[in-house]
């Protein structure tokens, strides 16, 4: 007995001196100056080549922490593009699913180097606070009104998103809201304010969850509820929901565009942001390339994002926030 | 003779390794290769590293608390025992901000590290294994100490004589942390942010997390076989403490 004590007392020592091991590796890589390699040391696994990175110079070894939102992250889009850019710079991109409010919040406290999101009024807010520089339009799909078949409130056919969601209200039929500060939120509640109807009541739910988890609770309620076309593709032969308000791809409200924009953490504001690779980052996901390969990329043979980064003519306003002129704003 | 102890360490560097987990097919639900092998091993990693640190401090902190007696004992175990019910979100808000860029440990750069879902895991399981081997301490009849000391042993002694009579309720200390660690999805997600490559190679994704994912997505088929991939690990995990208990009484 005590032989075996002596031995649980020595493995236990052991795995803790294999743990303080990886913590020392990273206390020595986050020490050298925020080189953004957290990734590193976070490997106790010593699988991977990550002692490449002190030999090397330059980006290689490095991690960019990129924070996006859940309905980009769960389309799968960007594992299935992520792999060319870490071959071509030797990198790795830590990407992190939040909803635009928190991939924000993340960003805002220096703990992302580059944001992907789709709310714009967000993104203008944290570039005009300072946090966010080089803004680029990325891609764009479009958000669509769907609901059961039955169509409770026979919103079927209404070519208005406003209209639409006001005749919800007013047939006090089931609406699922994510209710979760998101992109498609902020959307949601951007367009009740258009329509000038102030959602609430026994008929109105706000889950606070992602929306595949929203589609499904609609689809148990018989609920209405706004989804990008992207997760509704992605779910749609697990659930009973159509699309009863189209968005601007098939020929709906321009109101329903989805626009995603990237950008850069300002290396000015938050020093140990890894903006060298961010700008890296940026400049390979807008170009021509990787913008072909963003619309090729389907999931249930569908096309889910619209690359529209690559243009002929200038967008100044991509760069900018909304309606920022040097002549009519003094920030 | 032979302690599982030992094949159980040797197995996880084996464990950690991607390419000991082929493509993955389970009850159905397709995963991509060694992607459910990598979750697997952070789990198993992150919980049983936060649990051994954690039970190093607890079971002294028991038996120090135990085994003294002063002014506010029982208020140190109400505290201890409170503890046991901080909810994981709470704590992993605490961890994030001190390991954001933001917060006192900033520069350590742990944000979104395994290190720093240890420690929010260690945060979760030392109250439950502190307070659980309290009870097995106290529950220990004096006459035994003193009997060690009558012998001649060192406060030691008696500490040592002590643990091996209350082994049975520290063991199930430890797996109560152990169970706490590794089924607590709300800390490792703010302070891990469940993030895999674009290889499908899990750096911070465990299973809790992975079922929370794709419960977000609606798979919840896929979900239910993590899930009882979890339950499946907990219970490995049990039957080898477990186990080991059973070996030590014989001894």
């Amino acid at each position: 007995m005590p032989i075996q004590r002596r031995r649980f007392v020595a493995a236990l020592g052991a795995g803790a001196v294999a743990s303080t091991a990886g913590c020392s590796s990273t206390d020595g890589s986050g020490g050298d100056g925020g080189d953004g390699s957290s990734g590193d040391g976070g490997d106790g696994s010593g699988t991977d080549g990550s002692g490449n990175a002190d030999e090397s110079v330059g980006v290689a070894g490095e991690t960019l922490t990129l924070t996006t939102t859940t309905s980009t992250y769960d389309t799968g889009l960007l594992d299935a593009i992520h792999g060319e850019f870490e071959e071509m710079y030797g990198v790795t991109v830590d990407a992190v699913a939040q909803g635009t409010g928190a991939a924000l919040e993340t960003a805002r406290n220096g703990d992302s180097d580059i944001v992907m999101v789709h709310a714009r009024g967000l993104e203008d807010e944290f570039m005009r606070n300072g946090y966010g520089i080089n803004r680029r339009d990325l891609m764009f799909n479009d958000f669509v009104i769907v609901g059961p078949e039955s169509d409770p409130a026979g919103i079927q056919g209404i070519g208005s998103a406003t209209e639409a969601l006001t005749t919800i209200a007013e047939a006090q039929a089931q609406f699922v809201s994510r209710g979760d500060n998101s992109g498609t939120h902020t959307k949601e509640l951007n367009l009740w304010e258009a329509a000038g109807t102030e959602p609430g009541g026994d008929w109105y739910q706000e889950t606070g969850t992602g929306m595949g988890e929203a589609l499904n609770i609609a689809n148990q309620q018989g609920a209405y509820t706004l989804s990008d076309r992207g997760t509704y593709i992605s779910q749609r032969s697990e659930i009973d929901l159509t699309i009863l308000v189209q968005g601007p791809i098939e020929g709906g409200p321009e109101l329903l565009a989805n626009p995603y924009g990237v950008m850069a953490v300002n290396p000015g504001v938050h020093e140990n942001a890894n903006y060298d690779l961010a700008m890296a980052y940026i400049g390979w996901i807008t170009s021509p390339g990787v913008q072909e390969s963003i619309s090729e990329y389907q999931v249930n043979g569908e096309q889910l994002f619209f690359p529209e980064a690559v243009a002929e003519e200038p967008n100044f306003q991509q760069y900018v926030p909304e309606g920022w002129s040097s002549e009519s704003d003094d920030e | 003779m032979s302690v599982p102890v030992e094949p159980v360490a040797q197995l996880l560097p084996v464990l950690l390794d991607p390419a000991a987990w082929p493509g993955t097919s389970l009850f159905g639900a397709s995963f991509r290769d060694g992607y459910v092998g990598s979750i697997i091993a952070v789990s198993l990693y992150v919980s049983l590293t936060a649990v051994a640190l954690s039970t190093l401090i607890s079971v002294p902190a028991a038996l120090a608390i135990g085994l003294a007696d002063f002014p506010g004992k029982g208020f140190v175990k109400s505290v201890v025992n409170t503890g046991m019910g901080f909810p994981s979100v709470v704590v992993g808000l605490v961890v994030l901000f001190a390991v954001s860029n933001q917060g006192p440990l900033g520069s350590l750069e742990l944000i979104f590290t395994r290190e720093a879902m240890i420690m929010s895991q260690f945060v979760l399981a030392t109250p439950p294994i502190t307070a659980i081997s309290l009870a097995a301490v106290d529950g220990v009849d004096d006459g035994v100490r003193d009997a060690a000391r009558a012998l001649g042993g060192t406060r030691l002694d008696a500490a040592l004589v002590v643990v091996k009579e209350a082994r049975y309720g520290i063991a199930t200390a430890v797996l109560a942390g152990f169970g706490r660690a590794i089924s607590e999805v709300g800390s490792v997600l703010i302070v891990g942010g469940n993030i895999t490559g674009a290889d499908g190679i899990s750096k911070t994704r465990t299973l809790t997390t992975a079922i929370q994912l794709e419960a977000r997505q609606g798979q919840y088929e896929t979900a239910m076989v993590l899930g009882a991939v979890l339950v499946a690990l907990v219970l490995t995990v049990n039957a080898v403490v477990v186990r080991f208990g059973g070996r030590g009484a014989q001894g």
